[in-house]
């Protein structure tokens, strides 16, 4: 039994071992300018809940939900930030600096001489993209609370939501990104989030757009991540936080899965 | 008209029978011809960035937001309101995208201007050219931007029009100094500062979504000083047939100083680093 | 003499790309220590074959075995022993020089400490010490190569692969990446590398196998093959003409064989005087006499009627 098991074991600790180091490439190459803008990262969501949150929120007064609870404007909307810089930033991480990663400096075609396997470059690169996005929601989260937008414990409760939204959109991107043919599809992939940064319960309850616009609406995964999230930081979620936790896991397990494939078909020809 | 014949001024024939390359009267205009020829093959892309987004933003965040502001802003609903801040803001995103990265490429990545200025072209023409171009991507989005606002109902005015001139303003204002400041800076990566710490603040709280007077103090200052919030209040004067809050001439002359300051800056710039 | 493993042993290899098929049934072995080449010109399938011994290309059909291993099932196995220097210098250009061989050396789980040493003598072995911390875009392209292959030996691999090691290179760089590989040959590192330049081959190669469309069209060391199928001189004649074909055909008889290229007629024989003699005793006049050795190009030219450079 133990010589059955012991292997595998060894062989998920040298690819884990593996995909931490093609995280660590990123760490070696964060210089100066760089460096700077990734720790300004978090600032862009915080700017978006001040001007919508608490400028517009002024003139909205408080929301009542659909469940009946009264909330500010800006606790409505901050837990949708949260989810959707989340998703900008593992996606500008996966897709733009992976492109161009794989595309243009060639990178990984170096790492595929070595004992690192395509599979582990996806995910030492998401692991990555997590590290990073894992530290703007943690700040944002601290903020919320200090603004009294959620409470410490919810905030506590958030942030692995937060990072499994970033891990779903993050392995979401990094398949994309096996399909890019040039950068003019980022163009197009930016307005697709642009869209879904609009229409995803962000700025209204999807309770208030027209029934088919709902539906349509509910099945994309940026709501299902601002639900989540909502649900977490005002206590509303129930067992429908549920089922967009088993949502973005099948999305982030697909994800992963096409991209590695991809890669191995792109890689290793 | 097609973008080859429109923009090439007719050239001088030479008189000799040998034909000589020959300039055009004015030769920004053949910068601009170059810009054009480009904007042919990949305007369908812009369209949707440039274009589609804002109206998006128009039905996602106007009419969704807006149905729960039940007083509206200044007496008028809040669609209304927001429809000429986007006007505005629009043009900033539109002059700025196109004045940071493609005029880095142009010195550090593709070298087009080492290219032009092989040319007989002088450095103010360069310049000029690539700043007709970004005038031209401003307005053909904004009036694209306006009609369909105008379907909506969302313009209450005629003097609605004058938005154009004024986004130009608006675009020679913000695109001047960005075309020094890209042409200055080392790394690409301080393009993607200044959209973090100049673009997307102005963006967000030079009275586009909500009204500066609700800023406090410090800040309403602050978003006095931008250029966005002199175009924001001029557009939203015109389409709302009201009164701006400050002066028109006021307002123009300010961000005329913007316009000017920053096109001596970038043809200082330019000629420090084309002219060696 | 007992037998020797090989190290990689290849028995009707094919590699294809859609209908189109690069590598084409070879058989190839190396050993332990030797310096091996495949020669042959631009689309000869040598690539293909480097990627596919590289494990990062799986075969299409035939057998590989490297190390006693097979790449498609323990590719991560055999890659940690192997040290690849790819055609293209693909280095990181968001990192130092040194970054490049430490952050390599993480990818082969060699601890920190360990890839730092290593980085250090690595450096001074291919002598960019004194660039450590530049950037690597602002070197030149010798310099570039060299830490390509300073790279491939950072985990001291057993085999080396080096695929065309010193294409684009000018002379003086081309030699000092010759006299690099040349101590890791003395060091016992087994080297397989390809190269479209015979005096590369004949430099580094103790055997190698000459590839055209796919095959090997002969084995061997470079002075096995020069004289089985070639003479031991070689003389250039170059007719101030439109055609060299007119004098080549005056040639007949002269020397074993006569080849004629577009630009000059090449006369192959045993004694280059005495021949170039013989041509001036027939009347001729060439604008240009060159007499050489016989060289890897002539075996080429042999085997398959065309030129290696074109």
């Amino acid at each position: 039994m133990v010589s059955l098991v012991l292997p595998r074991l060894v062989d998920v600790s040298a690819a884990s071992r593996r995909s931490a180091s093609v995280a660590e490439r990123n760490i070696a190459a964060l210089k100066s300018v760089y460096w700077l803008l990734l720790v300004s990262g978090f600032v862009e969501p915080l700017l978006y809940l001040l001007s919508i949150g608490v400028g517009v929120g002024a003139l909205v007064g408080d929301l009542t939900l659909p469940g009946g609870q009264v909330v500010t404007y800006a606790a409505f909307v901050a837990p949708a930030m949260l989810a959707s810089s989340a998703m900008t930033g593992a996606l500008a991480e996966t897709t733009f600096n992976f492109f161009g990663k794989m595309k243009y400096m060639k990178l990984y075609d170096g790492v595929i001489a070595t004992p690192v396997q395509p599979f582990e470059i996806a995910l030492g690169e998401l692991g990555w993209a997590m590290l990073r996005g894992g530290a703007y929601s943690a700040a944002f989260l601290v903020v919320m609370a200090a603004m009294d937008l959620t409470t410490v414990g919810r905030a506590a409760a958030a942030f692995p939501a937060a990072v499994l939204v970033g891990f779903a959109f993050g392995a979401l991107g990094m398949a994309l990104a096996t399909f890019m043919r040039s950068w003019q599809d980022f163009d197009l992939m930016g307005s697709a989030q642009f869209t879904l940064f609009l229409f995803s319960g962000t700025f209204v309850p999807a309770e208030a757009y027209p029934a088919i616009v709902r539906w349509l609406v509910e099945v994309t995964p940026l709501y299902r991540a601002v639900h989540l999230i909502r649900g977490v930081a005002l206590g509303t979620g129930g067992w429908s936080s549920l089922l967009d936790v088993l949502y973005l896991v099948a999305v982030m397990t697909v994800g992963l899965l096409v991209a590695a494939r991809r890669m191995g078909r792109l890689l290793y020809r | 008209m097609d973008g080859e014949s429109g923009a090439v001024i007719v050239v001088d024939v030479a008189s000799s029978a040998r034909a000589r390359p020959t300039r055009s009267r004015v030769p920004a205009f053949a910068v601009l011809h170059y810009y054009l020829v480009g904007y042919r093959r990949t305007w369908r892309a812009g369209v949707f960035s440039s274009f589609l987004l804002p109206v998006l933003t128009v039905l996602g965040f106007g009419l969704g937001v807006g149905a729960y502001i039940d007083q509206g802003v200044d007496g008028v609903p809040y669609l209304d309101w927001l429809v000429p801040g986007l006007i505005a803001s629009t043009a900033l995103q539109v002059a700025l995208g196109d004045s940071t990265w493609p005029v880095f490429s142009n010195f550090q990545w593709v070298k087009t201007y080492y290219a032009q200025s092989a040319a007989p072209l002088r450095v103010g023409d360069i310049l000029a050219g690539h700043l007709l171009y970004v005038l031209f991507r401003v307005l053909t989005t904004i009036a694209a931007f306006l009609l369909v606002t105008g379907l909506f109902g969302a313009l209450r005015s005629p003097w609605a029009l004058a938005t154009l001139p004024v986004v130009a303003l608006l675009g020679l204002a913000v695109a001047a100094p960005t075309f020094a400041y890209s042409a200055s800076v080392s790394s690409d990566s301080w393009l993607a500062m200044l959209f973090r710490f100049g673009v997307i603040p102005m963006t967000l709280f030079a009275g586009v979504f909500f009204p500066v007077e609700s800023l406090p103090e410090g800040l309403r200052q602050l978003a006095y000083a931008t250029p966005l919030w002199h175009a924001v209040d001029l557009c939203r004067a015109a389409t709302l047939g009201v009164a701006p809050q400050w002066s028109v001439a006021g307002h123009l002359l300010y961000l005329a100083a913007w316009a000017l300051g920053g096109a001596l800056l970038a043809r200082r710039v330019f000629r420090r680093t084309l002219v060696v | 003499m007992t037998t020797v493993q090989p190290l990689i042993r290849a028995r009707g290899l094919v590699k294809r790309f859609g209908d189109f098929t690069a590598v084409d049934g070879i058989d190839v072995e190396v050993l332990p220590g030797e310096a091996f080449g495949f020669l042959g010109p631009n689309g000869a399938g040598k690539s293909s074959t480097m990627r596919m011994i590289g494990c990062i290309s799986p075969p299409s059909g035939g057998e590989l075995r490297i190390l006693g291993m097979d790449p498609v099932r323990d590719g991560p196995a055999i890659r940690a022993r192997l040290g690849v220097c790819p055609q293209l210098d693909n280095l990181d250009p968001e990192l130092t020089v040194q970054e490049n061989l430490t952050t390599y050396a993480r990818y082969f789980g060699i601890p920190r400490r360990v890839a730092r040493e290593r980085a250090r003598e690595l450096l001074d072995f291919v002598q960019l010490t004194e660039r450590a911390d530049s950037k690597v875009e602002p070197l030149s392209g010798g310099m570039k190569r060299r830490l390509t292959i300073a790279r491939a030996l950072v985990n001291e691999p057993e085999i080396v692969l080096l695929d065309e090691p010193t294409t684009g290179l000018d002379p003086q760089a081309r030699h000092l990446v010759w006299e690099r590989l040349f101590r890791l040959k003395q060091q016992g590192v087994t080297l397989v590398l390809t190269t479209h330049y015979m005096d590369e081959a004949e430099q580094l190669c103790d055997r190698l196998v000459v590839m055209d469309g796919g095959r090997i069209v002969a084995e061997g060391s470079p002075r096995a093959l020069i004289e089985r199928y070639s003479t031991r001189e070689v003389v250039e004649l170059r007719f101030a003409a439109e055609s060299q074909e007119a004098f080549a055909g005056k040639l007949d008889g002269l020397g074993e064989r006569v080849e004629v290229l577009p630009d000059r007629v090449l006369l192959y024989v045993a004694d280059g005087d005495a021949a170039v003699a013989e041509v001036q005793a027939l009347g001729l006049t060439p604008a240009n006499v060159l007499v050489r050795r016989s060289s890897l190009e002539d075996v080429f030219l042999h085997l398959t009627g065309r030129t290696l450079v074109e």
